[in-house]
């Protein structure tokens, strides 16, 4: 797409797809996922690192040359997600960072006041942040403030597979939101993905759709073209949908 | 409010006649809906839910459920025995005071061996039992030993007998972050009588443990009943409300539940119910659909064979590599707890898993990564 690159944090990113790196039935198909994806940035949870032997675990599963996201699943307020984003840059994860802070195992909603502490402290340390959250416009711009670099809100519980549930609200923020806003969570169809991008979204993460599928390497494919189509027909700026019919030739065309 | 009230609700509920009642189509409702109530839940632990057609059917959305909510992914953890020193006399369990078996109590410098030889086979997740005796294995010794396996583990829960709030709390300060307690049953009278002496006969201060550990800071939670004691439709049952109380009134808690079947031990109790494979996965998947986020314990008290097939339906942790003996490395083990029934290794577990579609997983959580004064 050329001059349509994804710009975060100054970084230049190719692609619009964010993939995760859980779930698997085995890790080895990640660097294959990762390749048919041709995705930049791919999440990892800190919590399954082994922090004594970091390379050993999933991130030995990780081709170089891609951006880690390590995220802070597992941390239920502002200080635990803190804490886990430094020791993730302390074991070489780099300085990007998704903020996942979540105090309820049944439906993992995140926290969004924890959330923005959480973001002004460790934007503050020089991190990337990339703030997982419930959408809401003034937590969005509370994240802006805070020093985000993108804001990620969910289509629907993380897992779900349910879709855009939320998209009204996604809209108001890609429309009022300066940041990239990035459609994270309930991603369940490559269709999904693309009436994402269809919005105006700027990128998608998702990681259950592609996992938990029967071939992950085909349907991180289908998603690669779902999502550059999605992004095309934004560019491309598409059509209002109406339920009546228009006709092509006005019939009051001719009053000029 | 605790769950005590909510078992005092089920006093004069008869489990036996509502399971009675429920017929084919009533299964059919359930299975329609995106959420249970208790009492769907038990009318998936009806006979009539135990059909072939509708157990199929149970069991393929308790499968769809699981890899949404987990991923094809399983956890592996081992036990660590550190003492099998007990002052109760539970006719089921090999660890009874009364039995003449050969007792261990490790040093803590033998806990440390034991620990180093576990960490070789790469686990990080560990549970560290106890037969039940304050003196025999005392709070300061758990605390001692938890240190120690803080050394070698990023996960340690552990599976002792109940404690008070402040205990748990000093445990989590050593570095313990998960509970695993049994009620035995679920069935007050039967508790009672097979707990006549020792500490273990307080029903109520055992039923209640879950919840101060909770409240001390523990960050998961597994629950269960031992099958074999008592009714074992109202035991799954009860395990399943258990479940479902710690998750709503702890949601930052990672709750989990097992359905731990009698094996043979020591003694010569009988166990008064039997629980078939087929109900096994019936009660699992039931639990599977009643709370889609909890987690399922399956441990080696089954057999190889069975823990490989039920594998798609609903298990997330696995025990692995394990003995039921204290000091098992040291050449001079105790007896056992009792018999195990999958004697598999953990490189053994990790190879059969990933041939099976499933990702073993040996490390879920870091201890440090919610610790103060670390970073």
């Amino acid at each position: 797409m050329g001059n349509d690159d994804l710009i975060i944090a100054g970084t230049t990113l190719r692609s619009r797809l964010i993939t995760g790196s859980g779930k698997y039935r085995d890790d080895r198909v990640i660097p294959g996922v990762l390749a048919a994806a041709e995705c930049d940035v791919i999440t990892v949870a800190l919590r399954r690192v082994d922090l004594d032997r970091p390379q050993e675990s999933i991130l030995s599963r990780i081709p170089k040359g891609k951006i880690l996201l390590p995220n802070t699943s597992g941390a239920r307020n502002a200080e635990e997600a803190v804490r886990i984003a430094r020791l993730a840059r302390a074991v070489g994860c780099g300085d990007w960072i998704k903020i996942e802070v979540i105090s309820d195992s049944a439906y993992l909603l995140p926290d969004n006041s924890e959330t923005i502490k959480a973001t002004e402290a460790l934007a503050k340390e020089g991190f990337v942040v990339l703030p997982y959250m419930s959408p809401d416009l003034y937590a969005a711009r509370r994240l802006v403030d805070a020093g985000a670099a993108a804001v990620m809100p969910l289509g629907a519980p993380i897992g779900s597979n349910r879709g855009l549930r939320t998209a009204e609200l996604i809209e108001i923020m890609i429309a009022e939101v300066d940041i990239p806003v990035i459609v994270d969570a309930g991603i369940g169809r490559p269709s999904h993905a693309a009436e994402a991008m269809e919005m105006g979204a700027a990128a998608v993460l998702l990681n259950t759709a592609i996992a938990a599928s029967d071939d992950p390497v085909k349907m991180a494919e289908a998603f690669k073209h779902a999502v550059k189509a999605g992004r095309l027909a934004f560019l491309a700026g598409m059509a209002g949908a109406s339920k009546t019919a228009n006709a092509s030739s006005p019939l009051t065309g001719f009053l000029g | 409010m605790s769950f005590a009230d909510i078992l005092k609700r089920y006093d004069d509920f008869d489990v036996g006649a509502y399971c009675a009642g429920v017929d084919e189509s009533q299964v059919e409702r359930v299975l329609s809906k995106p959420r249970l109530s208790d009492l769907d839940y038990l009318a998936l632990l009806s006979d009539a839910a135990s059909t072939p057609k509708n157990l199929e059917l149970i069991a393929a959305r308790a499968r769809d459920i699981t890899r949404k909510q987990f991923g094809s992914v399983i956890f592996l953890f081992t036990p660590l025995y550190v003492s099998n020193v007990c002052d109760n006399y539970c006719p089921y369990c090999s660890f009874a005071h009364q039995n003449k078996i050969k007792r261990r109590h490790l040093k803590v410098d033998e806990v440390r061996a034991e620990a180093k030889r576990i960490a070789a086979t790469g686990l990080r997740h560990i549970l560290m039992l106890t037969g039940e005796s304050r003196k025999g294995a005392s709070v300061r010794y758990l605390k001692e030993c938890v240190s120690v396996l803080r050394e070698y583990f990023s996960s340690i829960a552990i599976e002792v007998y109940p404690l008070d709030k402040c205990e748990y709390s000093e445990l989590v300060e050593s570095g313990a972050d998960g509970l695993t307690i049994y009620q035995e049953t679920y069935d007050m009278g039967i508790y009672e009588s097979l707990h006549k002496g020792g500490p273990k006969a307080d029903f109520g201060y055992r039923l209640l443990a879950p919840e101060r550990a909770c409240e001390a800071g523990m960050r998961a939670v597994t629950v269960g009943a031992l099958l074999g004691l008592a009714k074992p439709t109202r035991e799954a049952f009860m395990t399943g409300l258990h479940a479902k109380y710690i998750r709503e009134k702890y949601p930052s808690v990672e709750i989990a539940a097992s359905f731990p079947r009698l094996r043979p031990q020591a003694g010569e109790f009988e166990p008064k119910f039997c629980v078939g494979d087929r109900a096994f996965v019936q009660y699992m998947a039931a639990l599977r659909l009643f709370i889609p986020s909890a987690g399922i314990t399956v441990s080696t008290r089954e057999s190889a064979r069975f823990r490989d097939s039920i594998l798609p339906i609903g298990p997330t942790k696995m025990s692995a590599g394990v003995s039921t003996a204290v000091g098992e490395g040291s050449g001079d083990a105790s007896d056992s707890q009792f018999e195990i029934a999958d004697s598999r290794t953990v490189s053994e577990m990790q190879k059969n898993l990933l041939s099976q579609g499933f990702q073993p997983v040996l490390v879920d959580w870091n201890y440090i990564l919610c610790r103060e004064g670390v970073c």
